[in-house]
């Protein structure tokens, strides 16, 4: 893992065998590693066993999730399915990722009511369930004013992983798991695929072992989350890695030393993690009687609604730009979602221009809380990037911010980065080997171009497939990859894909109803 | 709800045509009219195919509304208080007697019975159980075929 990129929850990558030094048994060789095309006997003479099986998910986060959760729905036995993975379950690296963002269970996250990850079918939504379970009409009313007299119901993180874990065994997905991280996945002559496995460390016999598959699917999460250049220099140069912070690593320190004595903190970002940070700044404010001051640099200070058009208009104010969700709703469905799935090249990557960019959603809560802030003067937005951090006195940073207005200087005790800035797909070992080796390439936005089904084009092996979803697909034919529903408009692509190609049954009228009848029941499948 | 002009249309047919269908089949013989049971279906038929044949007109208007809107969605609630307009329309036609089929009046009680209840049953189908047996529907703006 690069010092630059935050880490997530897993191993570190294992390393490959010195170039000049002849591999151990069952270790991948110099011929190996040099073929885009593996033969059965290559694989055999490394000394690396093989292990069958039809399909592979490699990742075993919510993206391998909610693809087993379909196929499994869609009659395919457990038996037929491998998730190679490091987590310990789906869950893990977005449950790290929402709770140092400041998300824990209790709070609610930025998620429709019929996303559903436990759920393919989206009904019942969490906002029923949580009205049935307590026992109240409130997230009824709330979903049925939204989003015009109250803001998007959005469901607790708890609820979301708690139902998962429910599915988790309903599907009987741990019988699926194999622990160990994936160095590669090379297509197979005479077709399918071999991915490469690194057990643990003594958990096999050999160093590797490989799953040689007709399908295989690919959901890896984030390439690598990364600190922004400046933020590094100032890190590594001072060796102060708390107060300068990135928001998506732990950085609980900072609220505890406003909690001891007044001072002012520097948020930067415009998303949702922005608005996260600064709703805890403030609750923390309130609830403590702290006299914090929060300085808020926005890189583009939006100031009302902005767009090409009348018909391609978004609302903002204030720095921020407002969507309820991190893109149109209608990418998940509706009439974006059919007009991105037709287009091609630059205007594709235009209209993902038009929709996308950071944003964060309008909340009530919030607004109260920025407007009190803004009028007792203790927040303070404006438009500014950092051009220099140093260390000041006492534990200090002074910044430096280039503003319209000239550039001003600060004295706070820590700054928080809320600006996510995402790893190439290269920085993934795994992508690396695919676009060395694998025949993958680059969509319009440089990620992995795959195709309406998310098969991952150029790789094909007939007669077997390879897929990708999640975030490292974004800038395809579907836009909001990189969420719940995302995730699982995906895996219907994918089940789709392999109905036709005879490896599921198809999800009709009659079997879908009664595999959500078993759902319903909780009956094990 | 996420709908593309086609499938509002395809959702609308679908659902009043099956659901509101069964409703109306269901609910007639309560209806408080004094019309030997043949009329009553006869009528109330008659009604319900009126609201599916203005419904396709309204779903241009909404279609067309719904693109002031940054997300492109139709909001749950929307789908619920078109039914004033609808249902609107549909009585002051029945008024003028200028619906195909029906000579004598309708009462206005008994219409908003019919009228009222099979919009909330189609409305309910449509925001959930709608998703079970047709999975793919939510994800392509509500077309079925």
């Amino acid at each position: 893992m690069r010092e630059d990129t935050i880490q997530l929850p897993g191993a570190a990558v294992a390393p490959d065998p010195p170039r000049n030094q002849a591999p151990q048994r069952g270790d991948l060789t110099q011929e190996l590693l040099e073929t885009d095309w593996w033969s059965d006997d290559a694989v055999a003479r490394a000394g690396i066993p093989v292990v069958d099986v039809p399909f592979v998910s490699v990742g075993g986060g919510i993206g391998s999730f909610v693809t087993v959760d379909y196929l499994r729905i869609c009659g395919v036995p457990t038996s037929a399915i491998k998730v190679l993975t490091q987590l310990e379950h789906p869950w893990e690296s977005y449950e790290y990722l929402t709770r140092v963002s400041q998300i824990p269970r209790k709070e609610r996250l930025r998620s429709d009511s019929a996303s559903c990850p436990d759920n393919i079918w989206g009904f019942p939504s969490y906002a029923v369930r949580e009205a049935m379970a307590t026992k109240s009409i409130k997230p009824l009313w709330h979903v049925l004013m939204e989003p015009i007299f109250t803001d998007y119901w959005t469901p607790k993180a708890g609820q979301a992983f708690e139902s998962m874990e429910k599915e988790y065994h309903r599907i009987a997905y741990p019988e699926t798991v194999v622990k160990g991280q994936v160095r590669m996945v090379r297509r197979r002559i005479g077709g399918g695929y071999f991915t490469i496995l690194t057990p643990p460390e003594g958990a096999a016999p050999t160093r590797r072992i490989a799953y040689r598959s007709r399908y295989v699917h690919l959901a890896v999460g984030y390439p690598g989350l990364k600190f922004l250049p400046d933020l590094q220099e100032y890190r590594e140069t001072h060796r102060d890695y708390g107060s300068v912070v990135n928001a998506y690593e732990p950085h609980e320190q900072i609220y505890q030393r406003l909690h001891a004595a007044p001072g002012t903190v520097l948020v930067r970002g415009g998303g949702i993690v922005a608005s996260r940070v600064l709703q805890r700044l403030i609750d923390d404010r309130d609830a403590r009687g702290l006299q914090t001051q929060i300085l808020h640099s926005f890189r583009t200070f939006v100031t009302g609604s902005h767009g090409p058009n009348i018909w391609m208009r978004r609302r903002g104010g204030d720095g921020w730009a407002y969507q309820g969700f991190n893109y149109p709703k209608s990418v998940w469905g509706g009439q974006l979602k059919a007009r991105v799935r037709k287009l091609e090249g630059q205007a594709r990557a235009d209209l993902y221009g038009q929709f996308g960019g950071t944003n964060t959603p309008w909340r009530r809560n919030w607004q109260r809380q920025m407007r009190r802030g803004r009028r007792e003067q203790w927040y303070h937005p404006f438009q500014g990037e950092i051009s220099s951090l140093a260390p000041g006195p006492k534990g200090m940073v002074n910044v430096t911010l280039t503003t319209p207005q000239g550039p001003r200087q600060f004295q706070v005790i820590a700054v928080i980065d809320c600006t996510g800035l995402e790893a190439d797909i290269r920085e993934h070992r795994v992508f690396a080997d695919l676009l060395d080796h694998g025949g993958a390439g680059r969509n319009v936005l440089g990620r992995l171009d795959v195709e309406r089904s998310f098969e991952m084009r150029g790789t094909r092996s007939e007669p077997g497939r390879m897929y990708a979803s999640g975030s490292a697909t974004n800038g395809g034919y579907f836009p909001g990859v990189d969420t719940f529903l995302g995730l699982q408009i995906a895996a219907q692509e994918i089940a789709d894909d392999l109905t036709k190609l005879g490896f599921c049954a198809p999800l009709g009228p009659l079997r879908s109803t009664s595999q959500w009848w078993k759902w319903a029941r909780g009956k094990r499948i | 709800m996420l709908p593309t002009l086609n499938g509002r249309i395809q959702t609308r047919i679908f659902l009043l045509v099956v659901v509101g269908g069964i409703w109306t089949l269901l609910i007639t013989p309560v209806l408080p009219v004094d019309l030997p049971l043949a009329d009553r279906y006869r009528v109330t038929f008659i009604v319900l195919l009126t609201v599916l044949v203005f419904g396709i007109v309204w779903e241009f208007i909404y279609h067309f509304i719904q693109q002031f809107r940054w997300e492109k969605d139709w909001p749950t609630l929307f789908g619920l208080v078109t039914a004033v307009n609808e249902g609107a329309l549909v009585w002051v036609l029945l008024e003028l007697g200028v619906v195909p089929g029906i000579s004598s009046p309708v009462p206005l009680g008994a219409y908003l019975l019919q009228f009222l209840t099979t919009w909330i049953v189609v409305w309910l189908v449509a925001n959930g159980p709608m998703r079970v047996p047709f999975i793919h529907w939510r994800f392509r703006g509500g077309r079925l075929i």
